[in-house]
């Protein structure tokens, strides 16, 4: 018996957005599609609208939409005949043509599947898993393959189908998915929670923070290779160079700091490329959780 | 725009016969809009019974060649639909996730599947029309009375060739599933006894053939439209058939 998940939990609420977040192979889909009732499991309890789906009919299916990750349309189909055929399984399906120019699938409706591109696809599995009015929708790694419009699109359409009291569950590797929609998290690591809360309560995981510096802060900036900044910063924070001349710093910076790294630049001649500085993100907190090797 | 609001009634299914109707019909029309499709469905089918009217393969089984082909190449039909050509559309779906999608919906396996053998029963019906429309003018005369014990095996064979290319379809890769069920299509179309008589075949084959799906209904299409029988020994063997594909189909059948 091979177990790929063992030890997740998760609780999902109406009106809200749920996350899932792991690495690739963290165990996500497995978890997800036995919440579906596409798989199998060996052991554990599933509630889903109070059934259990490894089995439930029709009913419960009917409850519930459903977004695969690799979309799951057949590449012969064209997306409005497709869409009527799915929404011909539901006694009240929502309107086709209102989904169709929601998610701007009109102008790709001539196209066959196989001939789409990921975000087309993409914005094509979300309006077949909306066609039934579910009241809880899964989404599996929604961003996928989306542009930046696209993505825009339908991130507002998730928040919108959140305030209509629709319960979903999405799962994604992307920590900026997790930080803008989701109102819960729960960090999946090699098949099991290692983590979760709201946003701010994960960014505030830090031992840092804990310890009363709560101003941490990542500066990254661009210069010459090489640069030795001993000395010009406090001891607590590291300035690193983790590719030629690309620079993290990170710790709990000062106004005060920030002008002693520019004066130091000021007396040699530096002239940053570029800069940024970040509030610790949901990514340093993942990072610290699961571990920086790539498995 | 806004998102479009919940209705105040929540999700519902249709009817369990209303959503195996409509896969049905989508799954048909999806298989009469592929080319190859219908070549396999079609084409090589009337190909084959021009071919044995003109050559003397068939003589001395009936009164005349066409008499004598034109069974079988209805029984080559129930192959090519059920067995080739939805096997390797299912193979292909399975590929695609497109059996998981359905799956999630109000559909569900049992409405897929069962929506699979309608469109293959709807396909056999066009296919054995065109046949027909064929055949008539090459002069085939069968017996009125062969009508129903021929079309009551015909759809007892296509259940069987369905089940069958649902257990290839699901078991083996895409690519794996179009190699076999082309290549079965071929080695028994012409040695299982589907359109050639057993009693043509090398003595080893004979005693084989009886048994395999194709030469059981081979064999029952031209007792019934011979005849005007029902040969209820190879009524028997594609049940059985039937039974043992479906049986392993629903073990075995991998949906991911």
């Amino acid at each position: 018996m091979l177990r790929v998940v063992n030890g997740v939990s998760f609780v999902a609420e109406r009106g809200q957005v749920t996350a899932l977040l792991g690495a690739n192979g963290a165990g996500k889909t497995t978890t997800i599609e036995c919440a579906q009732g596409l798989q199998k499991r060996n052991g554990g309890s599933i509630s889903l609208l109070g059934q259990d789906p490894g089995r439930a009919g029709a009913d419960l299916r009917s409850r519930v939409g459903v977004m695969l990750q690799d979309g799951g349309l057949p590449p012969s189909a064209r997306p409005i005949p497709l869409l009527r055929h799915i929404a011909g399984m539901y006694a009240r399906p929502r309107s086709v043509d209102e989904l169709v120019e929601r998610l701007g699938i009109d102008t790709f409706a001539r196209t066959t599947v196989r001939r789409l591109s990921g975000g087309q696809k993409q914005r094509l599995a979300l309006a077949a898993a909306l066609i039934g009015n579910p009241e809880v929708l899964f989404l599996d790694e929604p961003s996928a393959g989306l542009d930046p419009q696209s993505r825009q699109l339908v991130f507002e359409l998730i928040s919108e189908l959140r305030a209509t009291g629709m319960g979903i569950i999405l799962t994604t590797h992307l920590m900026d998915d997790a930080q803008r929609l989701a109102d819960y998290v729960y960090i999946i690591d090699a098949g099991r929670n290692v983590a979760e809360g709201t946003v701010p309560q994960l960014l505030q995981r830090d031992p840092a923070v804990e310890a009363g510096a709560d101003h941490i802060r990542t500066l990254v900036f661009e210069a010459p290779p090489g640069l030795d900044f001993t000395g010009v910063l406090p001891q607590a924070i590291a300035v690193s160079e983790t590719r030629a001349g690309s620079y993290v710093a990170m710790g709990a910076l000062t106004p005060h700091d920030l002008a002693s790294l520019t004066a130091w630049w000021a007396a040699h001649d530096v002239m940053p490329g570029s800069m940024s500085l970040a509030a610790r993100s949901l990514e340093d907190v993942f990072l610290d959780i699961s571990g920086k090797d790539i498995r | 725009m806004t998102a479009p609001a919940a209705s105040a009634t929540q999700g519902a299914p249709a009817t369990l016969l209303r959503r195996v109707l409509l896969q049905g019909r989508y799954e048909s029309l999806t298989m009469l809009r592929n080319g190859e499709q219908l070549i396999l469905a079609v084409v090589l089918p009337l190909l084959v019974l021009v071919g044995l009217t003109v050559t003397p393969f068939l003589d001395g089984f009936g009164a005349s060649r066409i008499n004598v082909a034109v069974p079988g190449i209805l029984a080559l039909c129930a192959m090519s639909t059920a067995f080739t050509g939805q096997g390797i559309a299912t193979g292909f779906d399975r590929r695609y996730g497109v059996l998981r999608f359905l799956s999630t919906t109000p559909l569900g396996r049992e409405g897929l599947i069962a929506g699979k053998v309608l469109a293959v029963l709807a396909v056999l019906c066009l296919q054995v029309a065109v046949v027909t429309l064929v055949a008539l003018p090459l002069g085939w005369q069968p017996p009125a009375s062969g009508w129903l014990p021929g079309l009551l095996l015909l759809a007892l064979g296509a259940v069987a060739f369905t089940a069958l290319g649902l257990l290839v379809a699901g078991t083996v890769r895409p690519e794996a599933t179009l190699a076999i069920t082309n290549l079965l299509w071929i080695l028994l179309g012409a040695l299982g006894g589907i359109v050639i008589p057993a009693g043509r075949l090398p003595a080893v084959a004979q005693q084989v053939v009886h048994y395999l799906p194709s030469g059981a209904l081979g064999e029952a299409m031209r007792e019934a439209f011979l005849h005007g029988s029902l040969n209820s020994g190879a009524a028997l063997i594609l049940l059985l058939w039937t039974v043992l594909a479906g049986a392993a189909a629903i073990r075995w059948f991998k949906w991911n």
